[in-house]
């Protein structure tokens, strides 16, 4: 094709915009650049969660980087001879060595370790909150099963790269906790012994594990995390987000900000939080001071002992699981098994088929784009809630003594409050939520069917005190709401349906002309009274209709 | 364009793009794109991605004192985003040269023990700056839009084109006919599955040659060493102390299994002693020696409380009682911490009269069927 000296009509003059023709006439990006700038994102805070697991994974990636280029990942025996007095002289091993020079040898360097360890906490915690909302709204539901099961994964696989991580170090802290791997692995009917010594190359601790603990932390498992991380976000953005139901939201449609420019700069605040607050979090909260606890030596530990928080509920499981060893036939099954493998494998299974399982129970298979509201699912929301006051009384279990400690309560009596508490409270909880999903939504009904406590009190002329509600919508001869539940979040208060006049913007001195406030009020008010118009509030009956506009459409 | 068909490897027609590679530039001349506004493109684009902008709130107007003092707020935003990231670089590069040294050594100065934290601030402080910027630019600069998007269900036709090249390339192979191509395939899908992870045997290690599982280096007439190196004679403990032991062979303290606690009874303590059955004489006078690790999941039993007579493991709270054999009685173990054989040589130095009489640690499968 001859190009034209002239620009054409819709042609560009500017540089940039010759640039960037020239860029399209040699890869055709413009269509698919056009179309990822205009996907459009809805917007509610908790659809932020995983976006923070994203970008701590980025802070992690980043430091943990900078930190290869200074640890050794080796057991060799050297004597320490660095910077930290209290610890020269001693034998330890090249890790231990290496991660005390990162700390107080190489410039910005304890605060690149302390930056990478805070991270990785945000990262586990973030994953895990963010696997909630997915739950408790519904969001893991046809067809979102498959990057459910990559949710689980990742989930698994971040645990697993903490304890490397967290491992490195070859401190007494971290040395104990291998040792109760190692135990764990030796747990394992039949070929428990053949695990431990594949893992540890020999006996334990060997020379071995750190070497292999480092490859698995620094490329193999990062590499995997990498991957169903970029598979995650593809699945996502091919099958589009859910949202929340509302007005204009459909299950064919997607409600929200277009990427550009909108999303992209909250994303990018976002991730500057993130990644400022884990810096923040690094250099000023001491975490994992490894010169405090010493090199690892077998026979020796610190009262006390705590694991990184999300190994914690491992930890708990194997205190208070009973003193039950199966022998048969001469053959071991140690309790350890149950508690710190058995407990952990139970979860995450059941975590993982849980999809399976509600789509079995209800017979519901239909695509869901909308999200459900927590009390409207009342059985998943009160199992979920049975589940996570499981883990919580694991969890506190694994501090059981530091609390025992703090608060002056017999050692054994947490114990005992743990295996209790570990059977009784989750059905209580189930209990508990059940009644309250229930409440919730009733009172959501009550408020469409009598409208809003305007807190208005009236007396009537037989005597009669009244207080004056304020429907919703329009009302029946009875004075009764007609708008059916919809499964949106119904406003409660006055002042969420326009009941409060707009503030005057301006601190010291008002910036806005009041009048001009008033009139964009009015204005606003007529809108959204056009909008309420628009929607389809009263005419349907069927409550899976209600409050939903049809598809504008099909 | 040009319709010459001269050129090498041309087989002539027409060299232009087909049908195929029509769409909206079919829809829309040059000429109409260009009588269109900025705007107007933009939500022609979006409609063709499926995208429907339902409203606009427009930001403050340009000039307005809210749009002043808004653009005035995130200015400021940024300001200090870089005046932390510029304190940021004073602390790391200016200490050791106009700053003081920033190496931390014990009873240094003020500086170097805040020069971590500082730099944590400023990093921290310029970066959530930074994002607190971008957030209140697109909350108070931009104009409010709500965009609209479809979503498409799946496509039957492209179900059913797809599913068609596909099985017709798999009739074409007529692998569906061959069953003993088949077969070859499958057996070395197998084999070649095999083969690829092989290798990992290099990573088996037999635990069952030699027993380590179920032995220490403890051996009859092995002196019992501090962590220092030296031996302990009857005399050097105080009743009712414990002092921690390691067997006199190279590395033997840092044996996992070796670490043994030993441990002078009370008088008290002796009155109400038990010895299991099969381990009369293992104590020497009032001396007791236990194997240190847990037998629940390896840790080093650490705490001993002598008015109880127990000793707990902080890793997981089993205790378990010195009076009775290191039975345990409550918490999560389920064996005695084992104990070993001791007596006082020649010199008056404590040894050991031999190996524990069973595996060392937390249970295993075949615990105590080798050698």
């Amino acid at each position: 094709m001859a190009t034209n000296t002239a620009p054409g009509p819709g042609e560009p003059t500017t540089l940039a915009g010759k640039a960037a023709f020239e860029v399209d006439d040699r890869l055709i990006v413009a269509g698919p650049v056009r179309r990822t700038l205009n996907k459009v994102f809805p917007d509610h805070w908790s659809f932020l969660l995983g976006e923070i697991a994203l970008y701590s994974f980025m802070v992690l990636l980043l430091s943990g980087t900078y930190l290869t280029f200074f640890y050794d990942a080796s057991m060799t025996e050297v004597v320490y001879e660095g910077s930290y007095a209290p610890l020269r002289g001693l034998d330890v091993s090249a890790a231990f060595a290496s991660t005390l020079d990162i700390s107080f040898d190489v410039r910005g360097g304890l605060l690149m370790r302390q930056m990478h360890h805070w991270a990785a906490l945000l990262f586990v915690a973030s994953i895990v909150v963010h696997l909630l909302r997915i739950f408790f709204t519904g969001a893991f539901r046809r067809p979102r099963e498959t990057n459910w099961f990559i949710g689980i994964g990742l989930l698994v696989l971040a645990l697993l790269e903490g304890f490397a991580g967290y491992t490195l170090p070859d401190d007494l802290l971290s040395g104990g906790g291998l040792r109760i791997f190692s135990a764990v692995f030796l747990s394992i009917p039949v070929i428990g012994t053949w695990v431990y010594f594949t893992v540890f190359g020999g006996d334990f601790p060997g020379e071995v594990i750190i070497g292999r603990l480092y490859i698995l932390h620094v490329l193999i498992i990062p590499a995997i995390l990498l991957a169903l991380i970029a598979l995650h976000l593809l699945i996502l953005v091919k099958q589009k987000h859910t949202q929340f139901p509302g007005a204009g939201r459909t299950e064919h449609n997607v409600v929200g900000n277009r990427l550009f420019p909108t999303f992209a700069a909250k994303a990018t605040g976002l991730l500057f939080i993130v990644f400022g607050l884990c810096a923040a979090l690094g250099g000023l909260v001491q975490i994992n001071p490894i010169w405090l606890l010493g090199p690892y030596n077998p026979a020796q530990v610190t009262a006390g002992s705590q694991p990184d928080w999300y190994i914690g509920f491992v930890d708990g499981g194997a205190r208070i699981f009973p003193p039950w060893e199966i022998v048969l036939w001469g053959y071991h099954i140690p309790p350890v098994l149950w508690g710190a493998l058995g407990i952990p494998g139970v979860m995450f299974g059941a975590l993982a088929l849980y999809p399976i399982l509600e789509r079995k129970l209800t017979g519901d298979t239909a695509s869901h784009h909308l999200l459900q509201r927590p009390r409207d699912v009342p059985v998943r929301t009160s199992l979920g809630a049975m589940a996570i006051t499981a883990y919580v009384v694991l969890w506190i279990s694994g501090g059981n003594d530091l609390i025992a400690d703090k608060f002056d309560i017999s050692l054994n009596a947490m114990t005992w409050f743990g295996r209790i508490g570990f059977l009784v409270l989750p059905p209580i909880a189930y209990w508990a939520t059940y009644r309250l999903c229930l409440g919730l939504e009733k009172h959501d009904r009550e408020v469409l069917e009598h409208g809003i406590e305007t807190g208005v009190i009236r007396r009537m002329p037989s005597g009669e005190f009244i207080e004056v509600h304020q429907p919703l919508g329009p009302v029946d001869a009875h004075g009764h709401g007609q708008l059916a539940y919809g499964g949106a979040s119904v406003p409660k208060k006055m002042n969420q349906v326009g009941g409060a006049r707009r503030a005057v913007r301006g601190f010291f001195k008002p910036i806005e002309a009041p009048a001009d406030v008033q009139r964009q009020a009015e204005l606003e008010a007529r809108g959204l009274e056009a909008e309420q118009a628009s929607r389809e509030l009263t005419r349907s009956g069927r409550p899976s209709e209600g409050g939903r506009p049809q598809d504008p459409r099909d | 364009m040009t319709n010459t068909h001269d050129r090498p490897g041309s087989a002539g027609g027409a060299d232009e793009s087909g049908q195929l590679h029509g769409g909206p530039d079919d829809d829309y001349t040059p000429e109409q794109l260009g009588a269109m506004d900025r705007t107007e493109l933009d939500r022609l684009g979006a409609r063709y991605d499926g995208v429907e902008v339902l409203h606009v709130e427009p930001a403050a107007p340009a000039g307005s004192a809210l749009e002043k003092k808004n653009t005035r707020l995130v200015t400021n935003w940024f300001l200090l985003a870089a005046l932390f990231a510029l304190a940021f670089l004073v602390v790391y590069a200016g200490s050791g040269w106009f700053l003081p040294d920033w190496e931390w050594s014990v009873g240094s100065s003020t500086w170097s023990s805040i020069y971590t934290p500082l730099l944590g601030l400023t990093f921290g402080a310029s970066m959530i700056a930074v994002g607190i910027a971008l957030v209140l630019y697109v909350k108070k600069l931009l104009p409010h839009e709500t965009a609209v998007q479809d979503k498409h269900d799946g496509s039957h036709f492209d179900r059913v084109t797809t599913g068609a090249t596909l099985l017709s390339g798999l009739h074409n192979s007529g692998l569906p006919r061959r069953k003993a191509l088949k077969g070859a395939l499958g057996l070395l899908a197998a084999a070649f599955g095999a083969m690829l992870i092989a290798p990992l045997g290099g990573f088996l290690k037999n635990p069952n040659t030699g027993n380590p599982l179920g032995t220490t280096p403890w051996a009859d007439g092995l002196r019992m060493l501090r962590d220092d190196g030296t031996p302990v004679r009857p005399g050097d403990q105080e009743p009712g102390s414990l002092e921690t032991v390691f067997p006199a062979v190279e590395g033997g303290n840092t044996a996992y299994d070796a670490a043994v606690m030993l441990i002078r009874l009370r008088p008290e303590q002796l009155t109400n002693l038990t010895i299991p059955e099969g381990q009369e004489g293992y104590g020497y006078g009032d001396y007791v020696a236990y194997s240190k690790i847990c037998t629940h999941a390896g840790c080093p039993v650490s705490l001993y409380e002598q008015e109880t007579s127990r000793i707990l493991c902080p890793c997981h709270q089993s205790q378990f009682d010195v009076t009775d054999g290191a039975k345990p009685i409550f918490g999560p173990a389920t064996r005695s911490l084992p104990q070993l054989p001791i007596t006082v040589d020649d010199e008056g130095y404590f040894v050991a009269r031999g190996d524990f009489p069973e595996p060392v640690g937390p249970s295993y499968w075949n615990m105590g069927r080798l050698g």
